[in-house]
């Protein structure tokens, strides 16, 4: 067993366990983007960090792909790590704004409003998809194309792959692409009404054709009924 | 070549080689790397030959084609030893000259090296003030060294170190000198070797272990790894060697990025030349120690330099980094214990063993032994320089760069390539070593140096960085990807004019997260140049924000060209304008229509009576 700290909490955790799942398993939350339970770190979205080892030498890491070593020190929401959570779900707002799972996330978080230029990309290039093909689904039929700013995930030469069995496990696990509430205009897309008490969907006839999949979402489970 | 079956075989045919040789014959050196064949060292070459056929001169005076010396402003130069006469920039019709002077022992005067200070000539090479005030530990033997030739580099006492270290016996011993001798990685974060080594060695040998040869070197501007493998491939070779006798690696791989052609073929050459004769490969110079070093060529990402990135690149695999732990010295290439180290780290190890380990500490200042920049940019003398560690910025800068172009004045210094920082000019009396550098915002990075001036936009100078980045980031984690494209959006809107207030601390807010949770080394140290410029040129941001003016006159969408009272009306630049939009009679001062005007430059750079104006 490996023992360590996280926030004050002595706790004790098997070798191989990463401080992600540590963390969770003693109650401390930590927002992920790019973990599943079934499939290997990646260590792509960079939202899981926290902050380890002491004052000076402290330092910001993914806890997804970090394994708990002995004697560490883990702050799962110190000052340093909120502050680098927000910035990563400002860009993510910024780039991909009608994920519903960012939006929450976003939300959660109090974030209000995003100041760099409004992009719609869909993908946020975590990874899931690529992982699950491969890892899950014995595929290998999409992967990781170019670098920078032309990374992006397809299928060799972007025709269909011979070894896609059409299974959707990719659309499945995807945080960004399902079909997400737009709010019936894209430029005000962060509704946060998931959190809010006043939930914009309440309004039905304005709405009416609003493609909202949140799950449980008050406004929209009355608008269903 | 004949295979070397013992260590006393080695000897034998050292003694031989340094009898054969007679340090009194005239040699015409020629440097030969990839900045001499651009300026036309080829050609030198082909003359040279022809002239020695043809005058008989065969035997009498000996011709040496080797890598690049260093100053690369002055190609294709010539040197000739023993005397050690310096001839820069020699056309073809001086070749011919420069051959029947040598055969006759007489110095051609007035092709020597004029220097700009004084007005008077100077002869030998180490007299000229670039040379003079350098020491040149790793860059003075290409010149002694054809890099083709391995009998060459063994006659300058080459492949002795190794078997030093091969009849010493004792691994220990290797690392121990590497401790002793303090040398830290050259290729970035300065991590102590011998350390490294020890690490290494202390992993459990049980399939094999990996050392590998970072020549990656992916900074704009910096060439000094490529400079040091074309002139000295066997120097890497046997630094890998004793590397392997030290830590007991059983396989060596080069990573060189393939757009370095002459490096490659070089370094072909050489492992086949020390495979042939017996000092690479199994049963090294018939002790049990084996060890054999391959080649991969990368395709030339800038991340594939970064450790982690750089083993699944040799893996085969798509170049991106993985966070650490584990480290690859514990589970490197095909997971087996893997310590990688830059080219001129490899190129001291030689040195070290030759000299020991106390003399090369005693060099250097802070940390020891010698360090190469590239020096590139505003500056007079551009080219490779060799210094102490810890001589200070400003040495390397007046003395040996010889100051700025003409008379504009410097503003600062940029090192460590695009994750380094800016230097102002106003703390050029820092010294250079590891901690320094990283306490004002820089880094030593791999040893690059662009020096700016007046004329150079720090705005300017990060967005370029940026640009960059943005494009060389793996792309893997978010962060870095989108913050450097983010940081890159917003130096772009400053640059022309659309920033606001805000900006800045927007700017830096990111700058900060990037820096703190970026996976790797690459968006750790991205936003350096962002910051550094930020931290101690502030007021040129405010004044492109403010008064959408940019004071070096760069940011083309803020400027205006215009033709001043100095105008003489040649016509030069009528007739230098792409886009038609200077008009203006001969001998009559001339007018830019600044709707068409493109701000390309093209006529302010052709101007020879400064008549061109940027405001
Ligand atoms: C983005 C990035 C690029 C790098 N590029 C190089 C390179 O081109 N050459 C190099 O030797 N080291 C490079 N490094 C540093 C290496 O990761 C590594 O630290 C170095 O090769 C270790 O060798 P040393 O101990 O001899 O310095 C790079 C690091 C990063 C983060
Ligand atoms: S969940 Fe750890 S980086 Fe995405």
């Amino acid at each position: 067993m490996i023992n360590l700290t996280i926030n004050r909490l002595k706790v004790s955790v098997e070798e191989g366990t990463t401080l992600l799942e540590a963390s969770r398993f003693y109650g401390f939350p930590i927002p992920t983007l790019c973990y599943d339970e079934g499939l290997s770190p990646y260590g792509a979205c960079r939202l899981c960090v926290v902050e380890i080892g002491d004052e000076k030498k402290a330092k910001l890491v993914s806890s997804c792909t970090y394994p708990a070593e002995e004697g560490l020190r883990v702050r799962t929401a110190s000052s340093r790590v909120v502050g680098a959570r927000k910035m990563i779900l400002e860009l993510l707002l910024a780039s991909c704004p009608q994920s519903k799972i960012i939006q929450d996330l976003a939300s959660a978080h109090g974030i209000r409003q995003q100041r760099f230029r409004q992009e719609y990309e869909d993908c946020i290039l975590c990874g899931l998809c690529v992982r699950m093909c491969e890892e899950q689904m014995m595929a290998k039929a999409i992967g990781f194309r170019g670098r920078g700013e032309n990374r992006s995930i397809g299928t060799p030469f972007d025709i269909k792959s011979e070894v896609c069995r059409l299974c959707g496990g990719c659309i499945y696990v995807c945080p960004a692409c399902q079909l997400r509430c737009t709010y019936t205009e894209p430029e005000n897309a962060i509704c946060g009404g998931c959190e809010n008490l006043s939930p914009p969907c309440l309004e039905k006839e304005r709405f009416d054709n609003m493609m909202c999949y949140m799950d449980p979402c008050v406004s929209c489970e009355i608008r269903k009924r | 070549m004949e295979r070397l079956k013992t260590v006393d075989d080695f000897k034998t045919l050292q003694d031989r080689l340094l009898a054969e040789r007679d340090p009194h014959i005239p040699t015409i050196v020629i440097p030969a790397g990839t900045c001499g064949q651009a300026s036309g060292a080829n050609d030198l070459i082909r003359v040279a030959k022809r002239e020695l056929l043809r005058r008989k001169l065969l035997e009498k005076v000996y011709l040496r084609i080797t890598g690049c010396h260093g100053f690369c402003e002055m190609e294709p130069s010539v040197l000739v030893e023993p005397r050690g006469t310096f001839y820069p920039k020699v056309s073809l019709k001086d070749m011919v000259r420069i051959v029947e002077g040598v055969a006759r022992g007489e110095v051609l005067e007035e092709l020597l090296f004029l220097n700009p200070q004084t007005g008077k000539r100077i002869e030998k090479q180490n007299d000229v003030p670039f040379f003079r005030k350098q020491l040149r530990t790793i860059l003075s033997q290409n010149e002694q060294i054809d890099p083709i030739r391995i009998y060459n580099y063994i006659e300058t006492g080459g492949y002795a170190a190794m078997v030093r270290v091969l009849v010493n016996g004792e691994p220990s011993y290797v690392i121990d000198e590497v401790k002793a001798s303090g040398l830290r990685g050259r290729g970035g974060a300065g991590f102590p070797t011998g350390s490294k080594w020890e690490l290494l060695a202390r992993q459990v040998n049980g399939t094999g272990k990996f050392l590998v040869c970072n020549a990656d070197e992916g900074d704009p501007g910096a060439y000094m790894d490529r400079s040091v493998i074309e002139g000295n491939p066997h120097g890497i070779i046997e630094g890998m060697i004793i590397g392997a006798y030290g830590t007991g690696a059983t396989e060596g791989v080069i990573y060189v990025r393939n757009e370095y052609p002459l490096a490659i073929k070089h370094l072909i050459i050489a492992l086949q030349q020390a495979h042939e004769l017996g000092l690479l490969g199994k049963y090294i110079l018939g002790t049990d120690f084996s060890f054999d070093i391959r080649l991969v060529r990368g395709a030339g990402a800038f991340v594939c330099g970064e450790e982690t990135a750089l083993i699944r690149s040799i893996e085969g695999k798509m170049g991106e980094p993985r966070q650490r732990p584990p480290f690859p010295v514990q589970k490197g290439i095909n997971g087996k214990p893997t310590a990688i180290n830059n080219v001129e780290t490899w190129a001291n190890i030689p040195v070290i063993i030759r000299r020991g380990a106390q003399e090369f500490a005693k060099v250097g200042r802070r940390n020891t032994g010698t360090k190469i920049f590239s020096l590139v940019g505003k500056i007079r003398n551009t080219g490779l320089v060799e210094v102490p560690m810890g001589v200070t910025i400003d040495k390397i800068i007046s003395d040996i760069g010889g100051g700025p172009v003409e008379n504009a004045k410097i503003k600062a210094v940029q090192t460590g390539g695009p994750s380094g920082g800016c230097i102002p000019a106003k703390m050029f009396n820092l010294p250079i070593d590891y901690e320094s550098l990283t306490k004002v915002g820089s880094i030593m990075g791999s040893g690059g140096m662009i020096v700016m001036d007046e004329n150079t936009c720090m705005v300017d100078v990060a967005k370029y960085f940026m640009n960059f980045l943005k494009d060389e980031s793996c792309g893997k984690c978010f962060i870095c990807r989108k913050g450097t494209q983010r940081m890159y959006e917003i130096l772009d809107d400053i640059s022309k004019g659309e920033g606001a207030v805000g900006h800045l601390d927007l700017l830096e807010e990111l700058a900060y997260v990037v820096k703190d949770t970026a996976m790797c080394g690459l968006g750790q140290t991205a936003p350096n140049p962002v910051l550094s410029t930020l931290r101690y040129f502030r007021e040129e941001y405010l004044e492109h924000i403010n008064n959408k003016r940019c004071p070096a006159g760069v940011c083309k969408e803020l400027v205006t060209f215009l033709i001043n009272e100095k105008c003489t009306g040649c016509r030069t630049c009528v007739r230098s304008c792409p886009e038609e939009a200077i008009t203006g009679k001969k001998k009559e001062r001339h007018a830019i229509d600044s709707e068409k005007c493109t701000k390309c430059g093209a006529c302010r750079s052709l101007c020879k009576f400064d008549a061109i104006e940027v405001s």
